[in-house]
């Protein structure tokens, strides 16, 4: 097997992520779908730390982990400070700038 | 022909690539089209253990180990713990509120995802020198002494993040309390004051057939109280209505005894609620 199988499976999962972004309304479920598009990003940073020969690759996807981590922890207390001022945590409700 | 040997991997390595990535586009794709959202955070979650094993396969250990402690262990349960907060009533709608909007948004990504696979199709990978080489001091070992060399700057820049990232959380979900919280004394008070609901809350449960606390109590004319079921199950719509089963239970019953009797003849049993309570 070719090791660009890899990336394949990268690039898919990420548009999967990135349809979802764009289909889904639930805002949790929509922050899932960030989270599945860094997850291919860093497959793809792993992928070719490997087929370069040295771990830069697997630096950068070390820090995108710690990226994400920061990212759902502030994106999570957006969500539920979201819920509670309108019960509700679908993304279309929050069109108070909307003419 | 070494170096085409060196370019492809093992077929241990092909096979499992094959039915795990398998198993991880379907856990993805049910990440976006289940309907819950508890579904679609399970079905995250198996879909990162898969890339934690890819991981380790393409050499990269450590990161597997911290992918699986990282976001299984503590993304996705942080994802649950807010979907357990918020989900009791949010229901997702699956109503278009913009026309049309959910097949673009498709086209749009199946446009992005043939770009994405004809850009590395037509890449010149043809680099490939495995991991061998860099792990051969131990893969956390290397990683250690690139992130404090080459990434120090980056990896102390990551720590103010976090901390910035914390105390951004706390900020955003505290809540300042603006009064004192009734004591149970004024609480009691105000009861009596309101005129309603003096006594405590009635309790749940028909205590001929079943005590369960999803099931509302009947009032006397034989219909639910909603009064009886805590708040979330009635959010929810959980209860259990079992005022009707009963009388039901009683017809089916009688027609055996008839039947048994060899009685046919009878008034036939038409209980209707209606007419009882009339």
């Amino acid at each position: 097997m070719n090791p660009v199988n890899y990336l394949y499976l990268s690039a898919l999962l990420f548009t999967i992520g990135a349809t979802g972004v764009l289909i889904r309304r639930n805002a949790i479920v929509v922050f899932m779908c960030i989270e599945l598009m860094l997850n291919a990003c860093n497959l793809a940073f792993v992928t070719f730390s490997r087929m370069h020969g040295n771990l830069d690759g697997q630096i950068i996807a070390f820090f995108t982990m710690v990226v994400a981590a920061a990212e759902v922890v502030v994106g999570l207390a957006i969500i539920v400070s979201l819920f509670r001022s309108r019960h509700s945590a679908s993304v279309d409700d929050a069109s108070l700038m909307k003419l | 022909m070494s170096a085409l040997a060196a370019y492809s991997t093992s077929t241990g390595e092909a096979f499992q690539f094959w039915v795990l990535g398998t198993v991880a586009v379907i856990g993805a794709l049910a990440t976006v089209f289940m309907k819950r959202a508890v579904h679609s955070a399970l079905s995250l979650a198996g879909t990162m253990i898969i890339l934690a094993i890819f991981y380790l396969a393409n050499g990269a250990y450590f990161l597997g180990i911290v992918q699986i402690v990282v976001y299984t262990g503590a993304i996705m349960m942080l994802f649950l713990f807010v979907v357990m907060l918020v989900g009791v009533t949010a229901a997702d709608s699956l109503k278009e509120t913009i026309k049309g909007q959910r097949w673009l948004a498709v086209l749009c990504g199946l446009g992005f995802g043939v770009l994405l696979f004809a850009g590395i199709g037509n890449a010149s990978l043809t680099e490939f020198n495995g991991t061998g080489q860099a792990n051969a001091n131990g893969n956390v070992e290397g990683l250690a002494t690139l992130i404090f060399t080459k990434y120090v700057f980056a990896f102390e820049i990551t720590g103010a993040l976090l901390i910035t990232a914390a105390i951004g959380a706390m900020v955003l979900t505290h809540r300042e309390r603006t009064e004192r919280a009734k004591t149970q004394r004024e609480l009691s008070e105000q009861r009596v004051r309101e005129g309603k609901h003096v006594p405590p809350l009635p309790a749940p449960g028909v205590y001929a057939r079943h005590n369960a606390v999803d099931i509302a109590g009947l009032l006397p004319d034989g219909t639910p109280s909603e009064l009886t079921v805590s708040k979330t199950l009635r959010e929810r719509g959980q209860i259990r209505d079992v005022s009707a089963e009963a009388l039901n239970d009683l017809k089916a019953l009688e027609q055996r005894a008839e039947e048994r009797l060899e009685r046919t003849e009878i008034e036939p049993a038409t209980f209707k609620r209606e007419e009882a309570s009339k």
